[in-house]
């Protein structure tokens, strides 16, 4: 479509100016208006965790309480009533205190950043700023609550008299992982909650079913034992396998070995879903506003 | 320098789609969808069948004009005329469909005051949040704060969580960290039509300085009239999604009292909004003048839909004159607090209208439980026009400036003495 416009291109050249829009114009500076907004972004994850306990009784509490339950309920039932063996000689206690870790930081961080975007509509709707931010702000708060248990963790096994190996080094890393793993499909199905309001209910149902499939309460090693070398690495689709695994040979050192191939496979799914996470978010997210 | 472009809008189109398929038109659930999908499958012939219609909405087409550096540029229009749509594109809150946008320039925009205050944090951390969301670095907060505090007046309660604050400390606060932004170029959308008098002044007051005196361009939106024409060196005029005027404030806002008042007014409808609609929202309004001078009566009928429960509310009627100054408001018989459920609601409100002088009057809805808690507020829907004069016998013409009401009025004369 050609039209005689008022104001001719030649008059004033693109290059005049900072910022153009254009339907389904992608911007060239993306990922560096990101980083222009990181104030926002650490302001955002103060408020969130700020506001977080304001108004309950136990306060912090609540982010010893629901680990430390779990823990208790899972070693009864995997260890003592199924008589399920830890890894190595660790205490099962503490083998499944450490995958709570990494699993509640997991699932905590799906289901906030899943519904933040929602949730922060107001915001969506009256400024600009690079969307992203809402979801990766609100897996601040969770990161939080996971250091608290991590201390609890340390506590823990200061009353089991387990010395942690030189791997321990190797948890911030794991953490970046653990967070990445949550943020791919978190930025999906925040995109998607946007337009349709159902995967409010698929995420706690997710979370609820992910726990049984996911080693949190026994080892990984109980599934290649029982169904063989193929199936583990099948299991090992599910990215928190590779996760779980990782912090155990972390904290348990020597008692735990991490199968490198499943660690890959792990990886490799994390690195997909991220992808597909970020690209669909990108998409829509220009939409939002219209529809949120 | 001063003359450069920093806004240049050329052909701009906005397309909404919206599904007539009762209330949740907007975000089906994925339910919704697949069914939807699946009747499609099946039945081919069904697809333009009255289940669920399609209609394309341009909110805004082909509008283009340029922004010079430094000017307070005033954008006016009747409801669904399409300004906000256009500033939300302006800040890049929702994209174009159709032309482009070129800005040269940090852009700032305060579509709301108050956007993301947080009611748990006190005002102090408030001031850091909306700063930070309005677009401020923290160390620009910093250096303002003290600024801030004393243009908002709420010191003493600096610690206190705003849930706390009076509605007036609130808006004084939002609007203190707002008129201390200090973007290339701020986007202004109705938000002086907050807080007292006084506090208004004020603002309009710290918005002509950011403007004058700092170089900066101001966009302004308003329905405030003589705001626009005090502020505002060049304006353009929406209608219908269209650009109908661009040039000089005066000739502009002479152009938009005298727009077209056919019969179109008489009949509003709810602009296409798709976010922040309330629980209970006014969906048409149509009015119907009957009677006549100096008895006549405002017929309202009125659609409004409920979404969820609501407290019992009852309905009030303000109407304006074309300056948007509020002749008088009428809170109809029978109507303090209906009680809503979810559905659709017809409403038929029979207003006597008092003499008036003749002219256009518009009306604004309200609807809320109590004064102070509005749940839905919409300004500048249906139009009346009045041509006969209330007082039948008179021979000279009204002027607003002797007031819009002529009451009857006898004088009975005696001589006393001789």
């Amino acid at each position: 479509m050609t039209v005689d416009l008022p104001y001719s291109k030649t008059e004033n050249p693109d290059s005049d100016f900072d910022l153009i829009l254009e339907a389904g114009r992608r911007d060239k500076h993306y990922w560096l208006d990101l980083w222009r907004y990181r104030e926002l972004f650490i302001i955002l994850a103060m408020r969130d965790i700020s506001v977080r306990y304001k108004q309950t009784v136990l306060g912090v509490g609540w982010a010893l309480i629901q680990p430390v339950l779990n823990m208790i309920v899972m070693t009864i039932i995997f260890g003592k009533v199924a008589g399920l063996h830890s890894e190595g000689s660790a205490p099962y206690a503490i083998m499944v205190f450490v995958a709570m870790l990494p699993w509640m930081f997991f699932s905590s961080a799906l289901t906030t950043s899943s519904q933040s975007m929602v949730s922060n509509s107001p915001l969506i709707s009256k400024v600009f700023f690079p969307r992203m931010i809402i979801p990766a702000s609100s897996v601040v708060t969770c990161f939080v609550d996971f250091l608290i248990s991590l201390v609890l963790l340390i506590a823990l096994m200061a009353v089991y008299r387990f010395a942690p190996s030189w791997n321990i080094f190797a948890i911030p890393a794991l953490v970046l992982l653990t967070f990445l793993a949550a943020l791919g499909p978190g930025l999906f199905i925040t995109a998607l909650n946007v337009k349709y309001r159902d995967f409010r209910y698929v995420i706690p149902f997710l979370v609820q079913f992910g726990l049984y499939v996911t080693p949190v309460g026994f080892s990984s090693s109980v599934i290649r034992e029982k169904w063989g070398e193929k199936v583990f690495l099948l299991y090992s689709l599910n990215p928190m396998v590779g996760v779980i695994d990782g912090f155990r040979w972390a904290i348990l050192g020597s008692n735990s070995h991490v199968d490198l191939r499943s660690f890959f496979i792990s990886l490799a799914v994390i690195a997909a879903s991220l992808y597909v996470g970020i690209s669909y978010f990108r998409k829509t997210e220009r939409g939002f506003a219209d529809i949120i | 320098m001063s003359n450069s472009t920093v806004i240049s809008v050329q052909d701009l189109g906005k397309l909404y789609r919206i599904n007539h398929q009762g209330k949740h038109a907007n975000y089906g659930t994925l339910r919704d969808v697949l069914a939807e999908k699946l009747k499609r499958v099946f039945s081919r012939k069904q697809e333009n069948g009255a289940a669920t219609t399609r209609e394309d909405f341009w909110a805004l087409k082909n509008v283009s004009f340029e922004i010079k550096q430094g000017e307070v540029f005033g954008i006016i229009g009747r409801n669904g005329a399409g300004k906000s749509t256009l500033l939300k594109i302006l800040s890049r809150i929702t994209e174009p469909s159709l032309g482009r946008v070129r800005i040269k320039g940090r852009v700032a925009s305060l579509l709301e005051v108050g956007t993301g205050f947080h009611a748990e944090l006190t005002g102090r951390e408030n001031i850091f949040l909306n700063g930070a969301i309005l677009g401020m670095s923290r160390a620009e907060i910093r250096k303002k704060f003290d600024e801030i505090v004393s243009f908002s007046q709420v010191e003493q309660f600096l610690d206190t969580p705003v849930k706390y604050y009076s509605s007036g400390m609130y808006v004084r606060l939002a609007f203190a960290v707002a008129s201390h932004l200090e973007p290339e170029i701020l986007v202004i959308d109705e938000v002086l039509a907050v807080g007292d008098a006084q506090f208004q002044s004020k603002c309009l007051g710290k918005m002509e300085d950011v403007a004058k005196t700092k170089g900066r361009t101001v966009l302004f939106v308003s329905h405030n009239i003589p705001a626009v024409r005090a502020l505002c060196s060049h304006a353009i005029l929406l209608a219908n999604g269209k650009l109908i005027g661009d040039g000089e404030t005066s000739e502009i806002v002479d152009k938009y009292m005298t727009q077209d008042h056919t019969s179109s007014d008489s009949v509003w409808k709810r602009p296409l909004q798709q976010a922040d609609r309330p629980t209970v929202y006014f969906n048409s309004v149509e009015a119907i003048l009957t009677g006549r001078q100096p008895r006549m009566m405002m017929t309202l009928k009125i659609e409004f839909c409920c979404e969820s429960v609501t407290p019992k509310s009852f309905i009030t009627v303000e109407v304006c004159d074309v300056l948007g100054v509020t002749v008088f408001q009428a809170i109809p018989d029978g109507s303090p607090f209906m009680e809503f459920r979810e559905g659709r609601y017809e409403a038929t409100l029979e207003i006597d209208l008092p003499p008036l002088v003749p002219g256009r009057y518009t009306a604004n809805l309200w609807i809320g439980p109590h004064y102070y808690h509005t749940i839905d507020q919409v300004k500048n829907t249906v139009a009346i026009t009045i041509d006969e004069s209330p007082v039948p016998e008179r021979t000279f013409p009204h002027s607003y400036d002797n007031g819009h009401l002529v009451p009857p009025s006898r004088c009975e004369l005696r001589r006393e003495s001789y």
